[in-house]
């Protein structure tokens, strides 16, 4: 085997990114941002709720945290649907008691299939937000357009309706997209994205129907990832949530405002043994004076009503 | 395919000739950020795929990209907080993508040495002279953006042929005499620089860049918990501390920006340079100048015991 002597041509070797979705610019050249009332650290608490078929076709892959067994997969079918049934309510008690406010992305098939969970979902006043069509039903490189406009669509028009509200965040499935999901996205009216982790803060992402806002909600801290993917305790994983928020409340003295987004499963910690744990983050991370817990909407809003499109801000 | 690499000869660990860092100290400590641009979609190597899922791979091109934007700024920060220079591992094409983190490196008189041009660019499969114009440009790069003389090499993903690190040397030369392509830090089998034997007789040197210590591989790899590579850090500090009374060692934390600097593991990181800057006899350096440092003090001693430990052999 060789290479063809293209292997060494970069098209790309230039100043910024090596593609014109959004611009570079590093968080510390940015104006800092000043959030409602002098409060330093926007808290964000997103719950993804999620159906995971039983017939998942893994395409183009098996989604992290789906089935792993031979057909009929009870095992990890009936534990995932744990959640929607036995962890969402304890989550809820929870932000009751330390009064939170999170924020519920959903696959738009709960809507269908749950819609008494919706409703209570919706009732609580928070705000929803797309989590795609189902945990099988990935966005992905190479995937047919009008397809993927149809799955955008669907998932739209169903959380909407049954909803009321007019959802204008989108996380996808396993934070995967194809080449068109931005587009497909905008088009439909979504506003912003949560699917990119590559900031600490709200930026512009390009469009063909113009920008849309990335919202990043960091992976590598979600409980999923820490306790499910890298089998941290979670005790562990208690400890780092701390730790990013110190850090983060700790910069935001002399840096500005600063987000914490922490995305959670009712399937994982809505566990007897977990929520405890996710009860002391709640605490924890709701309980300073100089903390704004809120919506992503709201974040946002106060960010793009100073920032602009954040745009100006990068260039 | 070779069944043994024959850069190195076998080298006890030991009666080994005393190794003396600089005003007595036991330990030479570096920190070796690694500064990579990963491509949203490069060319197919078909030794190796770049990412797992079809382009665009969100997930591991955008935690990567939030290293630049977000994290490396954390780190450098912190380093300029404990006195530490960094040596970084440089993906250069990041000289033309993001000259303000070089710019910003380069007033903190930190090194820069070789990690190929994208860390999504491997060696595999390239012909010899593929490889040697990729090492090229590379040292030419960073010469031209810093001024420096590349000293240093890590191959681009830790992708390598049999020629890697005969070519690194060699092209270094070429461009720049002694001055350049001296070490490398390719290999994980010693925490003591060592002589490595390349075909053109060069005075040319290992650098111990220790893998076990790398927080991608701590953390991405090994899935440790951020409070347990704090205690693994100051466990290895402590072994190569005491062992460094006798002959001088060497270590090295291995970083990435979108790892450490996450803000659920920084404070982690900072405990440990806390702890470990916080030892006297402690050589705080950068690559290059334990290298250099080494080429004139022990290497020539280490190439005359190794030489009698092998029967006279070299």
């Amino acid at each position: 085997m060789s290479l063809p002597d293209d292997y060494l041509d970069y098209p790309w070797r230039q100043y910024g990114n090596d593609h014109n979705r959004y611009d570079w610019s590093m968080l510390t050249d940015r104006p800092p941002v000043q959030w409602p009332n002098g409060k330093r650290l926007a808290v964000w608490v997103n719950v993804s709720v999620e159906f995971y078929p039983l017939n998942q076709r893994g395409i183009p892959f098996k989604v992290p945290n789906g089935m792993t067994m031979p057909y009929p997969d009870l095992r990890h079918y009936s534990l995932r649907d744990y959640g929607n049934r036995v962890g969402i309510y304890r989550f809820l008690k929870a932000f009751d008691r330390y009064n939170v406010t999170p924020t519920f992305a959903l696959n738009g098939q709960i809507a269908e299939r749950y819609p008494s969970l919706l409703s209570r979902l919706a009732d609580t006043g928070a705000e929803l937000l797309a989590h795609g069509w189902n945990m099988d039903h990935l966005h992905y490189g190479g995937q047919d357009k009008a397809e993927e406009a149809e799955q955008i669509k669907r998932t739209l028009d169903t959380l909407r309706k049954h909803s009321g509200q007019s959802i204008d965040g989108w996380l996808s499935p396993a934070k995967n997209q194809s080449e068109n999901t931005p587009d497909l996205l905008t088009a439909e009216g979504v506003r912003y994205c949560c699917d990119w982790v590559n900031d600490d803060m709200p930026y512009p992402f390009r469009t063909e129907q113009g920008d849309l806002m990335m919202m990043p909600l960091p992976t590598e801290l979600e409980d999923q990832f820490v306790i499910g993917n890298n089998l941290h305790s979670e005790d562990s994983w208690v400890q780092q949530v701390k730790d990013a928020f110190d850090f983060l409340l700790e910069e935001s003295a002399t840096q500005g405002g600063r987000m914490l987004g922490l995305n959670i499963h009712p399937w994982m910690m809505g566990q007897p043994h977990r929520i405890g744990c996710l009860e002391e983050v709640l605490e924890y991370v709701s309980g300073h004076d100089a903390v704004w817990q809120t919506g992503s909407g709201e974040i946002l809003q106060a960010f793009q009503g100073q920032q602009g499109s954040g745009r100006e801000a990068s260039s | 395919m070779m069944e043994s690499l024959n850069a190195y000869e076998y080298y006890a660990y030991e009666n080994r000739p005393k190794i003396r860092w600089p005003n007595g100290a036991r330990v030479a400590f570096w920190v070796a950020p690694n500064i990579e641009f990963y491509e949203l979609n490069p060319p197919p190597n078909p030794s190796r795929k770049a990412w797992p899922q079809p382009n665009p791979a969100v997930p591991g091109y955008s935690i990567r990209d939030w290293g630049n934007r977000v994290g490396h700024k954390r780190q450098m920060d912190l380093l300029e907080k404990y006195g530490i220079r960094g040596s970084v591992s440089l993906s250069v094409a990041l000289c033309d993508h993001h000259p303000e983190i070089i710019a910003a490196c380069k007033d903190r008189d930190w090194e820069f040495f070789s990690h190929g041009i994208y860390n999504t660019r491997y060696t595999y499969n390239m012909s010899e002279d593929q490889e040697r114009a990729m090492i090229r440009d590379s040292i030419e790069t960073i010469h031209r953006h810093t001024g420096q003389k590349c000293a240093g090499y890590l191959a681009p993903a830790l992708s390598h042929s049999e020629n890697t690190l005969d070519l690194f040397a060699e092209v270094g030369t070429e461009l720049f005499g002694d001055d350049a392509g001296f070490y490398t830090c390719d290999l994980f089998h010693d925490d003591q620089p060592t002589p490595v034997q390349v075909r053109s007789g060069k005075r040319f040197i290992s650098m111990p860049y220790s893998l076990e210590m790398n927080d991608t591989i701590v953390y991405a790899v090994n899935k440790v918990e951020p409070r347990h590579y704090l205690n693994m850090l100051k466990r290895h500090f402590d072994r190569l501390y005491e062992e460094g009374a006798e002959s001088g060692t060497v270590m090295c934390i291995p970083t990435h920006n979108y790892q450490i600097s996450c803000p659920h593991r920084i404070k982690a990181f900072e405990e440990a340079l806390e702890y470990i800057t916080g030892h006297s006899d402690v050589w705080v350096a950068t690559g290059r100048e334990i290298a250099e440092h080494y080429l004139a003090n022990g290497y020539d001693d280490a190439r005359t015991a190794i030489a009698r430990q092998n029967g006279g052999q070299r």
